[in-house]
């Protein structure tokens, strides 16, 4: 014992203590990854379906997200490509300059400074008719980005859902995003005008339901002023010209002919 | 065993760390807005103090005693990390809430100070009880903190309305200040307060004494 504070033994126990700790460590999160990631994935899959209301008419999670078709869309076009969707990340797309652009601060309403060229949307459909369209949107709120899925219904107009996976607002206050009765008041809100413009919003206080706007507004979030704002400007961004407006427009297209 | 359960309950009230010692705050004030997360995190504090200073305590005599602080940050450090992969593999949307709050653990002053004050200096039997006893200390305080936030910031317990809400009809107007950090010192205040008043020997000796105000000054006149 008497050596026990010479050079040598404390190397041997300082490396020696690295060397446990890492092997376990490496132990535990190589053991359960496949288990996190399936977390991770089912966790969205619950919003999605969420989104969507989808869970009353398939009944399990699973097999409302089954019957969903995941498609990989040129935001550019508006079109559907036929690029897999089982490879595509959204951080790996942000982080490859050819596969985004940057936002200029006039058009970035959203504050995300990257939008990518390929976007993951889901399309639900009830006897080979479009039935949901489901678009994931992101914005800043007040202390970071919200990330959520966008779920609107087949006249490509009417909101069905709008829910967060990821968020950083303050618990109870900006955080009441994910509160049931807030989401609730999304379903069957406009989003365009007859001139395809963007009235959709959050609004500060209750919404006026005598006013004409009603349909297209939906009450702040008590106490959360920025994230309100944060989720309108979203929503104005990923549905306006350099969001999906043109492959909703493709869509309805499409819807028309047949 | 009367010294296994004087270890053992002693930090709950009389040599509480949070009320008395003041460690550990930080995350006392962050992850109570809520009480599911808090018990949560209650439970991975728990167990990490428990557990750091059972192997702290196990390699005591053979750490050199300069590079000792480092070890203790390996081991807990490792234990949080685990702590943090098994949240997310079983409570993925807890984890999700605490985020970086679980991470924080390595740096809560209550687990480096009991690892530095007792782990290092008793059996590991012994050690484990103490983790535990100041687990249940850090526990205590925020079950108390984390409840009477979520009861009066939005009117739940457990995410359960007990409160019904004026937006959702009922009578109760929440106060939006018991959701955000701050209210904890308020409570925590108090919390301590209670205490010394109840356990008089944990008021400290005033380190000054206040003198009476200076006479007041004859009034000058600025022509």
């Amino acid at each position: 014992m008497q050596n026990k504070d010479s050079i040598k033994n404390t190397l041997l126990i300082g490396i020696g203590l690295c060397l446990v700790c890492a092997a376990v460590i490496s132990v535990i999160a190589v053991g359960l990854k496949e288990l996190q990631k399936s977390n991770a994935i089912l966790d969205q899959q619950k919003k999605i379906v969420a989104a969507a209301d989808l869970k009353g008419f398939y009944g399990t999670t699973e097999s409302a997200f089954d019957s969903i078709e995941e498609k990989i869309i040129d935001i550019e076009e508006g079109l559907i490509t036929d690029i897999s969707t089982e490879k595509y990340d959204l951080s790996k797309e942000l982080k490859n300059p050819s596969r985004y652009i940057a936002l200029s601060s006039i058009e970035d309403i959203a504050t995300i400074k990257k939008r990518e060229n390929f976007s993951k949307v889901f399309l639900e459909y009830r006897e080979d008719q479009l039935n949901t369209v489901i678009l994931p949107v992101r914005g800043y709120g007040l202390w970071g980005i919200l990330y959520g899925y966008l779920a609107i219904s087949s006249d490509l107009n009417t909101i069905v859902g709008l829910e967060f996976y990821q968020h950083k607002e303050t618990p109870g206050l900006g955080a009441e995003v994910d509160n049931p009765k807030w989401k609730a008041l999304w379903r069957g809100k406009k989003i365009y005008d007859e001139n395809g413009e963007i009235l959709i919003k959050v609004v500060k206080g209750k919404v006026d339901n005598n006013s004409d706007m009603s349909t297209y507004e939906v009450d702040g979030l008590s106490g959360a002023t920025l994230t309100s704002n944060g989720v309108s400007n979203l929503l104005a961004y990923w549905l306006g010209d350099s969001g999906f407006k043109k492959f909703l427009n493709n869509l309805k297209q499409e819807n028309i002919n047949g | 065993m009367a010294k296994t359960s004087e270890v053992l309950l002693s930090p709950i009230f009389k040599d509480n760390p949070i009320a008395l010692q003041v460690l550990g705050i930080c995350s006392a004030l962050a992850v109570t807005s809520k009480l599911y997360p808090t018990l949560i995190m209650c439970v991975a504090l728990t167990a990490t103090i428990t557990l750091s200073n059972f192997f702290i305590s196990l390699i005591r005599n053979i750490v050199p005693s300069n590079i000792r602080i480092i070890v203790q940050m390996t081991i807990i450090s490792s234990l949080v990390i685990i702590v943090d992969q098994l949240l997310k593999a079983y409570d993925y949307e807890t984890s999700k809430t605490l985020s970086v709050f679980v991470g924080l653990i390595i740096t809560n002053c209550i687990v480096m100070g009991r690892a530095e004050a007792y782990a290092m200096q008793n059996g590991p039997y012994m050690s484990m009880v103490d983790g535990f006893g100041n687990g249940l200390g850090y526990s205590v305080i925020l079950i108390i903190v984390g409840s009477i936030r979520e009861l009066i910031g939005s009117g739940q317990l457990l995410g359960v309305q007990i409160l019904p809400l004026v937006s959702e009809g009922g009578w109760y107007v929440s106060n939006n200040f018991f959701l955000l950090p701050p209210s904890s010192f308020l409570i925590i205040g108090l919390f301590i307060w209670f205490l010394r008043s109840w356990k008089t020997e944990q008021v400290e000796p005033a380190e000054f004494k206040m003198s009476k105000n200076a006479p007041k000054e004859v009034k000058v006149d600025h022509a």
